[in-house]
């Protein structure tokens, strides 16, 4: 294997615990989240040993500590996707980096000339897909609602992938904005943003990624992506929970009205009106979340040490067992892409005459722990006519042991039920 | 193992082999009753005979979707109410929730829960209380429609 999970499993001190009846722990839920090494906790509780302070305002040595951490975080973030620290908004999450854009253009309506571009109303269209989690569906259909515009989508074909037939009729001259998954939480699938962001530069239609499966698992470049907005969560990238990163093109934040408002993100306070700070200071108001960015940071360090072509190849290589260990199983079937081109390290599957739950509760008794449900992705259940699947989900630490337990503990569950 | 205290003999037997299921005709109230967290579904519809707290339940007839322990429960919710007053199955009902609440604590009372008391494994894991109750709140969701129709 290309990275060595026995030993990067050592810096996660969750990992060694174990679970039901003493079980040795198998983590296989790192799309909902992941555990985080030594090296995060360090630094956050270092931060707050050290450091701690509110940021940009205080005239006292520990602001001034406190405030350079945190831009130093937004530095190394930002490095860490190929952008520039200006175009870093820290957000609570990934599903608040979306909101924002989503609630920013809602307030262009009434924000001056200088956000005429990014209004949005009736006969205008906003592009998603069958595939999106609902934090990328869910803002776009309030966004609808609230000013007018049309919500349209991207079917999927039978085999898990992003249905590209209806591309130039669907991204058009009407649409304002596409918003896409950059690798589904669910199916694994990465979609090809390039002929989708072509054609929407074509009409003059904004792009935004969700990449909270993607930042995390393969190595991403803003400059390389023909992009505009790119959204992801900390907490799923080794780093603390209660942080996420929307990056902007910068003329795009500059010339967009705030989300939230309040103290930090102020220029000039009247009683009569308020004039706002330029990005990234116009999108975080209040003190922000300094200590988990500052961990986040140091997730990036540690995910840049291992390498992140050699992050995703790790996960490849073991997408690709668990793809034919499951799928010798009979009466397994797989949702999403059965073969690891384009694919992430998620994989969902159907065990037939069982219910997901059921076997999530087998395989929590194994000490497996595995997500059930619908993922926040709704719709794909629905497209599949499935109530729900089983995921597994990959990440640095995990190793073919683990799913030989997944698959085992598959096979024990269908024993267990009597439906083999 | 604890599996087996989870997935009793009798729960099996009632997801196998489903008592009441289909949606039936007459009724006074139908609902549809889902659990967000994973998507399992119960459409369920209540018959009545007589109005207030002394109508007896003349059927429980539900449609539905989802893991054993959702199933199972509403084959043993309607084998309980069918038959009997709404005052005596609120009664049943509120002692059902109570032994789900009990986090694996509770005693339940096998005179009134009879094969009910089969879910007293699940309430160890919280997860699943919800998957055990569903069919519960969706009855009693109806019910109370159903008494508010005939009111």
């Amino acid at each position: 294997m290309t990275l060595l999970p026995e030993e990067i499993k050592k810096d996660f001190p969750l990992l060694s615990r174990t679970v039901r009846g003493g079980r040795p722990l198998v983590y296989l839920d790192s799309g909902a989240t992941s555990q985080k090494p030594v090296r995060v906790l360090d630094a956050e509780r270092e931060f707050y040993e050290r450091h701690n302070a509110a940021v940009h305002r205080g005239a006292h040595l520990l602001a001034e500590e406190a405030t350079d951490a945190f831009e130093s975080a937004r530095s190394t973030v930002a490095s860490f996707i190929g952008a520039a620290p200006g175009e870093i908004v820290f957000t609570k999450n990934a599903t608040e980096a979306i909101n924002l854009v989503a609630y920013s253009l809602s307030n262009a309506a009434t924000a001056g000339p200088e956000a005429e571009r990014f209004k949005v109303g009736p006969g205008d269209e906003i592009v998603v897909s069958e595939m999106e989690h609902h934090a990328n569906l869910v803002p776009w259909q309030q966004l609808c609602r609230r000013t007018g515009a049309t919500l349209r989508w991207f079917g999927l074909t039978d085999d898990g992938r992003l249905d590209l037939d209806d591309l130039d009729e669907l991204v058009n001259e009407r649409t304002r904005l596409v918003a896409l998954t950059h690798q589904s939480n669910v199916l694994g699938t990465i979609p090809p943003i390039e002929p989708i962001a072509a054609r929407a530069r074509q009409v003059g239609a904004l792009v935004l990624l969700d990449a909270a499966q993607s930042v995390p698992h393969q190595p991403v470049d803003v400059t390389a992506l023909d992009v505009d907005f790119l959204a992801f969560s900390g907490h799923k990238m080794l780093g603390p929970s209660g942080v996420g990163v929307l990056w902007g093109r910068r003329e795009l934040l500059e010339a967009m009205p705030p989300f939230l408002t309040g103290g930090s993100m102020i220029e000039v306070v009247r009683m009569e009106g308020s004039t706002f700070l330029p990005p990234p200071q116009r999108f975080e108001a209040g003190v922000p979340m300094t200590a988990q960015a500052v961990g986040l940071a140091a997730a990036c360090d540690y995910l840049t040490e291992l390498g992140m072509d050699k992050v995703h190849a790790h996960e490849e290589a073991l997408t690709a067992y668990a793809l034919e260990r499951l799928g010798d199983i009979p009466g397994v079937r797989i949702i999403g892409p059965t073969t690891t081109e384009a694919r992430g390290g998620a994989v969902s599957f159907v065990v037939d005459d069982l219910h997901p739950h059921d076997v999530g509760q087998v395989l929590d008794e194994l000490g497996v722990a595995v997500r059930v449900g619908h993922h926040c992705a709704w719709p794909i259940c629905r497209r599949y006519g499935i109530p729900a699947t089983t995921r597994a989900s990959f990440y640095v630490y995990n190793t073919l042991a683990d799913v030989d337990a997944l698959a085992e503990g598959v096979r024990h569950a269908q024993k267990f039920f009597g439906t083999v | 193992m604890q599996l087996e205290s989870m997935y009793q003999e009798i729960i099996l037997d009632h997801y196998r082999n489903p008592h009441h299921k289909g949606l039936r005709e007459p009724y006074e109230a139908e609902v549809h009753h889902v659990n967000p967290t994973c998507g399992d579904e119960v459409t369920l519809r209540v018959h009545l005979e007589g109005v207030g707290d002394d109508a007896v339940i003349a059927d429980v007839s539900y449609d539905a979707m989802g893991c054993s322990i959702s199933q199972a429960s509403a084959s043993v919710m309607s084998d309980l109410v069918i038959g009997k007053s709404v005052k005596e199955a609120m009664v049943i009902q509120d002692e059902f929730l109570e032994l789900m609440q009990s986090r694996g604590q509770g005693e339940p009372d096998e005179d009134v829960l009879e094969d009910a008391v089969a879910f007293a494994g699940v309430s160890k894991y919280p997860a699943r209380v919800k998957c055990a109750l569903l069919a519960w709140m969706a009855w009693k969701d109806a019910t109370a429609r159903a008494l508010g129709e005939a009111s």
